[in-house]
Order: C-alpha cells, then structure tokens, then sequence
C-alpha cells in the first residue's frame, strides 16, 4: 500500500459543520412547537416552503458559481437560513414572502459575498430586513392567539391570500399588533392602562412568553453541547435587561419592564441562533462580549424610539458591519504575551 | 503543595495507549547497518572524525559537536564505517543530509570505558560527562541537553516532562515503570548540576503504574515531587507543563530559565544518569512501535541509526496494511515515505497506522469562524484568524496575532468542523513569514550598499567643493592681507569700480546739469572708462567661457543657459572693444604703439642690467662700460618717449615715431 504523504495532525475528531447545523435545526424545535401550538400551522408550512426555497437556491447558485453541490449542501447551512427566516416572519405569510426573503438571504446575502464563511451579513437577516422595508405589512401580520385556523385554511390562505368562508373579510378582522406594537403606540395610555383596555395584549405577551421560553430552551441546550460559547447571547441579554429595567425604574409607566423585553419579540431566537452566528459576528471571546452587547443596546433603542416594531434584524446588521473593527480591537493576549498595561 | 493550574485550550484525543504500553521493553538486536545523520539536534551539525573503511568500537565518538549548541554522536555498535554519504533523513520533507553509515560486525564490543567517581565530581564535570555523551532531548525537540542545563539564571525548579500527552506514544511511560529508580537518580544528578533546586515530575494520570513506580522511588530522595496532572493534549507541550505546575508561562520570545525553570524529558534524564554512572553514551533509545498494522506493538530498546524497515520488521509490522506512517505520535509527527530511514535521537514513535485507523484524507469545508479552535488553543491564539490571513497571504497581520507563537500542537485542526488542515496553513505562512523577513533583509542591505554609494559621491563632490571654496578663502585672505599690510596700494578691481561708481554717480547728478551745459568729458576720462569697459567684459567672457567648458565635460544641466550668456557676452566684449578701438582712432591713439614702446623700454633696460652683470668677469672693462653707457642712454631715450606718450598721447606720434 502506497504510505499517504501529509501534514500533521493525522487524527481528527470527527466534529463536522454538518453536526453542528445539525444540532442547531434540532435546537429550534421547542420554540418552532410553541409558535406552532400558539399561532396554528402557519409557521410549519413557512418552515418546509423556505427550506426548500433555501436548498434549491443554494443548489442553483453552488452550480452558477460552478461550486460542488453535494458537499455544500449537505453541510446544513442553507438549511439553517431557512428555519431562522420561517420562524422569524409571520406565520401568516404568503409564499411569496418568503421566496423573496430567501431569494435575498441565500443568493445575495450569503453566494455573492462568497458562499459559507465569506458572507459578512447574517444571511437569514439580510432577507428579513429587506421584507421588512418593501412589505412592512405583510411583514407585521402575526394573527391573535384566539385565532386558530385549520391546516386548510392556512393553506389556503398561504397561496391566495383570501380565506373561503371569510370573503368579505379581510385580514384585519383577525390579524393583530404584536406586543410590542401595541406598547410602542399606547396612544396616550399608560402601560398598565393599555393591559386593562387591550386584552390582545397580554394574549400576545403571554404566547410571545413561551415562544421565548421554547427558544431559550434550545439554545441552552446549544450550549451545553458547546456548538458555541456563552459570551454573545449572555452579553445582549444582560445588556437588553440593563437598559431596559433602568429605564423601567424611572418610568414605570412609559417602558415595558426588562422581562417583557426579554421575553417578547425575537429576543431569544436571537440572542441564541442569531446573535450567536460565527461567520457573521466577532471572533475573539471578548469580541463576542461587545458584539452581543452592542446588539442588546441597538435593540433597546430601536424598539423604544425606532419606527420598526422589533429591531433585531437592523441591529444585528449593524453589529454584522462592526464585526471586524470589534476583532481587530479585540485579540486576546496570546501564551507568554503581557496583558495590557501589565509591564 | 501540590496545586495544579489549568491551561488554555487543549483537546482529548483518544489515548489509543493500551496497544503498546502492555509489553516490557524488548531491546532490539544489532541490525546489519546503522545510518547515523551528523544532524540529529536542534543547533549545528556534528563533525564527521572517521573515515570510510575505519574501524569502529561501539560507544566511540565518530562525529564531534561543533559550537557550544551541537551535540557528540558515538558508534552504537562496533564495525566498520562503509559510507559517509547524503542519505534521506527522518524529516517532514525527506530532506537529504550527510551520515555516518556502519555496517556491523555482530561482536557489538564496547570501548574501553572510562569510569567516574560519581560522588567525587563537580557540576562542570558532570556538565562535562553529560556533553561528551551527546545527549539531547529525548521527548521530540533534540535541544542539547548540557546547553540547557547551563543556564545563566538561577534556577528554582527542575520540572521533570512525564506526561507523554501524544496519543499512541508509550516509551517514557513504559520507561518510568521499569526505571524508575534510575530516572529519580538522574534527577538527583541534575538537581547537583542545577543548585538543588525543586523537582517537580509532571505525569498525566493515565499512567497509573509509572506514577506508582516513581513515586516509590521517589521517596528514597530527597525533595522530588510527583505530580500528576489531568489528561489534556497538549499538556506535556514544555510551555503548558510548565504554566500546569507553576501558574506562570514562559516569557513570549524567552526560555523556561528566564523564570527561573529548567524542564527535561523524563527519558533524557535517565540518558543523562546512564551517562554518568554507567558511563554510557547516547547510543540507543526507547522507541513505541505501535499501530494496527504492528502484529506486535510494544516499546524496543532501539540502537540509534537502525532503519525503522528494521524495526517494523521486528515488530511484524504489515507493510501491506500501513497506509500511513507516522515518525511521532498522530498529533505532531510526520509522515514517512522511505522506511530506510534511521531511527534517530529524538524518534519516540513509530506509528504504522492501518487504512481508516486515522482520519481519512478529507476535502475540507469553508472556514465559518466556529471559534472552537480559538477554544482549542493552548497558545491562547485565534486559529480562525490566523487561517484566513494565512489563506489570504496576509503575513503581516498573521505576524500581529502572533503566528510565531503556535506550537503546531495541531489541537486547532483537531477540533475544527470544516476538517482545515490548519497546522498546514500555519506552517506554509511561518515559511513564507521566514523567507520574506530574509527577502527584506537583502533587500534592506541592497539599499544601504546603493545609499552609502550615493552618499559616498556626494560627499567626494561636496569635499571637492569644500576645497575649491577654501582655496578661494585663502586666496581672498592673502588678498586682503596684502592690502592690509599696504593700504594705500588699491585693489585695482576696486578701485576700478569705485571709479566708475563715482563716476556713474556723478552722470547721474550731473545729468540735469549736462542737459544744459553739454559738458565734455576729458578725452582722458573717456578713454579710461572704454577700456574699464572692454577689460570687464573680456574677463566676464573668460570667466563664462571656462564655466562653459566645465559645465561641458561633467555633462552639467546648465550648458544650454550657459551657451546663451556666453553668446551675449561676446557680443559684448565685442562691442565694448569696438568702442575702445574707434575712440582710439578718433584721437590717433595707438595701444600698439604704446606697447612697442614699452617693450623697448624693458628691452633696453634687460640690456643695460646684463651689460652691468657682465662688466665684474669681463676682461675689457673699459670697452664695456663704453657699451653701459650707450645701453642707457637709449634706455633712457625709450622712458621719455614711452612717459611722453603717456603724458600726452595724442599730440606727439608722429614726433616719436621720428626718434
């Protein structure tokens, strides 16, 4: 037998991207159950549409790019993209939302910046924030929880847009605010006044709990299995709630409370498996410290001063710009080397 | 005190040690050749003292270090030298390099050895003893042992290297359970060498039964500590040891004695003690032989120089079914392509790996900044980054996030998910960092050579300038010491142009005045002036002229300008000498008359002064004096024409001209 000639190491643990994609699908499946449980099946047909959106896109592009296919699409990442964006827009979508979403997240924002690795946005955010824009409202459409609707129906309304034993009424007799949309415009009400007006509110808030809840669950579960550190989602949970309870002593009555914050909106699938993306954020361990916490403090802004209903795709990109100004300010102190101010 | 600090990073590669470690140690039969490279240490290579065709005695010295970093080789076994060639070496690179090659003659008779007092003998002769033995580093480095232990700081801590960290690899592990009592005596040895300073062995505590043995023997001396550590690759990495046992790391850029350490191998400190108590040179050593294609996988007593073909075929090592192997362990060894290559000081492994026993050769996936490499560091660096700037031929910034400081442990490339062969990425941007700082370096010195050459010229031109500047000085100053010392003597220049200042400034307050009266000048005044006027532009013409010529033959931007000015000043000079000459006509001057007169004037004068010098020698006095007299009367003659003419040079030429 010929003696194969290469560099050392000769072993390898057999830690694979593909495992880690892999774990991070497994990962979204409690909150993607709650979301499910609470706002009916459209989240499901979301999840399959835009992966197979994802995996046709990257195959197509892989084969523009005259890239081998099999391997690149077997590593997950595509897939990943895709249940990020299906659980991130509303269940109520119709399908050309999402194609659009995942048009921009796969083809644009991830193969012509270079494929996996080379993408300096997070891809899946990339597409949200571009839905957000060109259809704010498609894109603000999360129906109340009271609202539960057959698989048919989704379905149906998934393609047509129209419901059939609804016709003479629109999507506004059964779509509602989200929480946080109805915080940010109290119209003249205290926080407290508008839980005792809105009842869709605390509905809202308690499904926006769970979902939270089933994220945070997942991604603990991430870190436990070390597919990342704790750094990132740490810093901008702790940051979000800082910024959030100071202003909530001072003005009980005008800012939601840090809980609420942190338990509404995308903030855990964020801080988990957005915040948490490799290719697109800060490197080093404090790296990661600053970047999180500097997404935790933009999303605080946006939400309470912004225009957009929740901010995390806005803040996000903007941490995505500030990723490699943050690595090169950040380098750890290497074995032997002095730390800083330490002669 | 037995405290234990953690390490950055670090992985656990399965330990794959049961296959080897289960066998005492078999010594290997003397094979028919040994092939010894002069270079088997890190430093300079030994020097050849043998001949082909020599015979040899085992333990005799055959190549001697050279310099104070090199190490001694010694003869493993007796017969005779057949070659000292280029040979394949047990290299990365299959580089070739010079070696001693001994064909065997079976007898494997010693030299007569020279026995010590071990009790008797001083630190630099124990210094001594350990540097005739050649012996180096035994856990993979080959640094000179002796250099080490020479240190010029005061040393605190002996840190003995037992944790065998590489999987596979079980030679200092079986060494430890079956020479334990030698290797606390080694360091008992090194302990006199180094002050007695602290002794610390660190073990990876999966090592059970060599812990057991040390620490038995250890307590038959004196301030020798075992301390077992956890099993974490690279923990036997001397930089990781040694931040494990103590908390401190060695100074980046430093070495261990820089903090007062001294770290050695636990197989080198047994070679060091059977160089001084049994006299025994570094002739062979413990080798793992291990694997699935090895039917007998176990540690031999290896002479060094045997080609490892032998030693597998000792091993019953299948050929057939190695697909890879590996000199060291499958962390940080290297593959060989030749199995005729020695066995050298530093071999701890021979790894015959069996197909699918190591990580199949992978396509490897992009790079997605996972960061468990970074996690994986024990140098605390950022793997990630560093293989994108090596992949993008960033050497600079690879060299700002400390490339030089990876240890290419290969825990990044053990962990990574896209299956990178990093350590490779890091290895080609350490060369290419190596080769540029050379490329700088030439070209650096091309520079100063080509900048000390320019400077060398213009310094020769400005000291030619310097020169011509204080020759003028001087000249200027003999000047003006002449007119010091005679002030009433005018500097004829000066006082020309004073004159003709004054006389400008006169026109020019007489002008209004003239507008009227119409005043001529003396006929004299003008004439004067004309020639001030010629002799000025004559010398400018000169003066430009030569400037021309000069300018000319240095090839000097400025001939061009200097050509024109030159062309206007003749032109000028030939004005002003064509107005001297018709004012000279208008009033019937004739400079060359006045010249002929003065030359009779100097004539006769050289006449008379002859006639007078004669007048001493000669014999006819009376006719000479006749003659004087004549001489000066003509002389005096000439003066009166010549003062006539000056006095009042238009009225009498044709007076003169009569006489």
């Amino acid at each position: 037998m010929a003696l194969l000639n290469l560099s050392s190491p000769h072993h390898h643990s057999r830690n694979k991207t593909s495992r880690l994609m892999a774990w991070v699908l497994l990962a979204t499946l409690p909150g993607f159950a709650v979301q499910t449980y609470f706002y009916g099946y459209g989240t499901l047909i979301n999840l399959v549409w835009l992966s197979l959106l994802a995996v046709g896109f990257e195959a197509l592009t892989l084969r523009l790019r005259k890239r081998p296919i099999r391997p690149f699409i077997t590593d997950g990442s595509a897939i990943v993209t895709a249940f990020l964006l299906a659980l991130a827009i509303p269940p109520f979508s119709p399908w050309w939302l999402g194609l659009v979403a995942v048009l921009f997240a796969i083809v644009f924002a991830k193969h012509l910046y270079g494929g996996l690795g080379s993408n300096p946005f997070n891809p899946a955010m990339v597409g949200y924030a571009l839905c957000l824009i060109a259809f704010p409202v498609a894109m603000t459409q999360w129906a109340g929880t009271e609202v539960h609707l057959s698989f048919a129906q989704q379905w149906q309304w998934f393609w047509t847009e129209t419901l059939a034993n609804n016709a003479n009424q629109g999507i506004d007799a059964w779509a509602q605010a989200t929480a946080l949309d109805i915080m940010r415009h109290p119209k003249g009400l205290t926080l407290t006044e508008l839980a005792a007006t809105k009842p869709a509110l605390n509905l809202s808030l308690n499904a926006s709990s769970w979902v939270n809840l089933g994220f945070l669950l997942g991604g603990l579960g991430l870190l436990a299995l070390r597919i990342f550190t704790w750094h990132a989602p740490v810093a901008m949970i702790g940051t979000l709630a800082v910024c959030a309870g100071l202003f909530h002593m001072g003005e009980p009555d005008l800012y939601p409370s840090a809980s609420q914050h942190l338990l509404s909106g995308a903030t855990m699938l964020s801080a988990f498996f957005i915040v948490t993306d490799p290719v697109t954020g800060a490197t080093s361990r404090k790296g990661k410290l600053i970047f999180g916490a500097g997404v935790g403090v933009l999303v605080f802004i946006i939400r309470t001063y912004g225009s957009y209903p929740d901010a995390f795709a806005f803040a996000i990109l903007l941490m995505n710009l500030s990723a490699p100004l943050i690595d090169t300010y950040t380098q750890p102190k290497a074995y032997g080397h002095k730390a800083k101010g330490d002669q | 005190m037995d405290k234990i600090w953690p390490f950055h990073g670090g992985v656990h590669p399965p330990g794959n040690k049961s296959q080897s470690n289960q066998t005492t140690i078999v010594p290997m039969p003397v094979p028919p050749q040994l092939v010894l490279p002069v270079n088997q240490h890190i430093g300079a290579a030994a020097k050849a003292i043998v001949s082909v065709g020599d015979k040899v005695l085992k333990g005799q010295l055959i190549a001697s270090a050279q310099g104070f970093v090199s190490a001694n080789i010694h003869a493993p076994s007796s017969g005779t030298i057949s070659a000292i060639e280029e040979r394949i070496l047990p290299h990365a690179s299959a580089l070739l390099g010079t070696c001693i090659v001994i064909d065997t003659d079976g007898a494997d008779q010693w030299i007569e050895q020279k026995t010590h007092d071990v009790d008797a003998l001083d630190t630099a002769q124990l210094l001594q003893i350990i540097q005739t033995a050649g012996i180096t580093g035994l856990g993979g480095a080959g640094f000179p042992s002796a250099v080490k232990l020479q240190a010029r700081q005061p040393i605190t801590t002996l840190i003995i290297n037992a944790a065998e960290c590489e999987p596979y690899i079980t030679a200092d592990d079986r060494l430890m359970r079956e020479h334990a009592q030698q290797v606390i005596t080694g360091i008992g040895l090194l302990a006199r060498i180094l002050s007695q300073p602290k002794c610390i062995i660190g073990i990876e505590d999966n090592k059970p039964e060599a812990i057991e043995a040390l620490t038995a023997a250890a307590k038959t001396a004196q301030g020798i500590e075992v301390r077992v550590i956890p099993t974490k690759y690279p923990s036997g990495g001397e930089k990781q040891l040694i931040e494990i046992l103590t908390g401190k790391q060695v100074p980046h850029g430093g070495i261990p004695a820089d903090i007062g350490l001294v770290c050695q191998n636990v197989g080198t400190v047994k070679a060091i003690a059977d160089a001084i108590l049994l006299s025994r040179p570094l002739i062979s050593r413990t080798t793992t032989v291990t694997g699935k294609a090895a039917v007998n996988a176990g540690n031999y007593e290896v002479l060094i120089g045997t080609p490892v073909a032998d030693l597998l075929a000792f091993a019953q090592v299948d050929l057939n079914r190695t697909s890879r192997l590996v000199m060291g362990g499958p962390m940080m060894g290297f593959t060989l392509q030749d199995p005729d290559v020695p066995i050298i000081k530093s071999t701890n492994c021979i790894l015959a790996a069996a197909d699918l026993e190591l990580a199949p050769v992978a396509d490897h996936h992009a790079c997605i900044r996972c960061g468990q490499c970074e996690v994986a560091c024990p140098a605390e660096l950022l793997p990630q980054q560093l293989f994108w700037f090596a992949q993008a031929e960033e050497f600079e910034k690879a060299k700002n996030h400390n490339l030089s400081d990876c240890i290419e442990c290969g825990a990044c490339a053990w962990v990574c998910p896209s299956e990178i062969p990093l350590v490779q990425y890091y290895r080609y941007a350490k060369g290419r960092v190596k080769s540029l700082k050379e490329e700088a370096q030439m070209a650096e010195q091309a520079r100063i050579r080509f900048e000390s050459r320019e400077q060398r010229l213009v310094d020769e031109k400005l000291a030619k300038e310097e020169k011509r500047k204080a020759r003028a000085e001087a000249a200027a100053a003999a000047q003006a010491a002449k007119r010091a010392a005679n002030p009433d003597e005018q500097d004829p220049v000066a006082a020309a142009l004073a004159r003709v200042n004054k006389q400008k400034l006169e026109q020019q307050q007489a002008a209004p005045i003239e507008a009227y009266s119409d005043a001529p000048k003396s006929p004299e005044e003008e004439y004067k002036a004309l020639k001030t006027a010629a002799a000025i532009t004559r010398t400018k013409l000169k003066k430009t002229s030569k400037a021309l010529q000069n300018a000319q033959s240095t090839g000097h931007e400025q001939v061009d300008a200097l050509q024109a000015s030159l062309a206007e000043l003749t032109a000028k000079a030939d004005a002003a000498q064509t107005a001297l000459k018709a004012y000279e006509d208008k009033l019937g001057l004739d400079p060359e008359y006045e010249k002929q007169l003065l030359v009779t004037v100097a004539k006769t004068n050289a006449v008379v002064r002859k006639l007078e010098k004669s007048l001493s020698t000669a014999e006819d006095a009376a006719s000479v004096e006749a003659e004087i007299a004549l001489a000066k009367t003509v002389h005096a003659a000439a003066n009166l024409a010549l003062s006539n003419y000056q006095t009042n040079p238009t009225a009498n030429t044709a007076a003169v001209q009569e006489s």
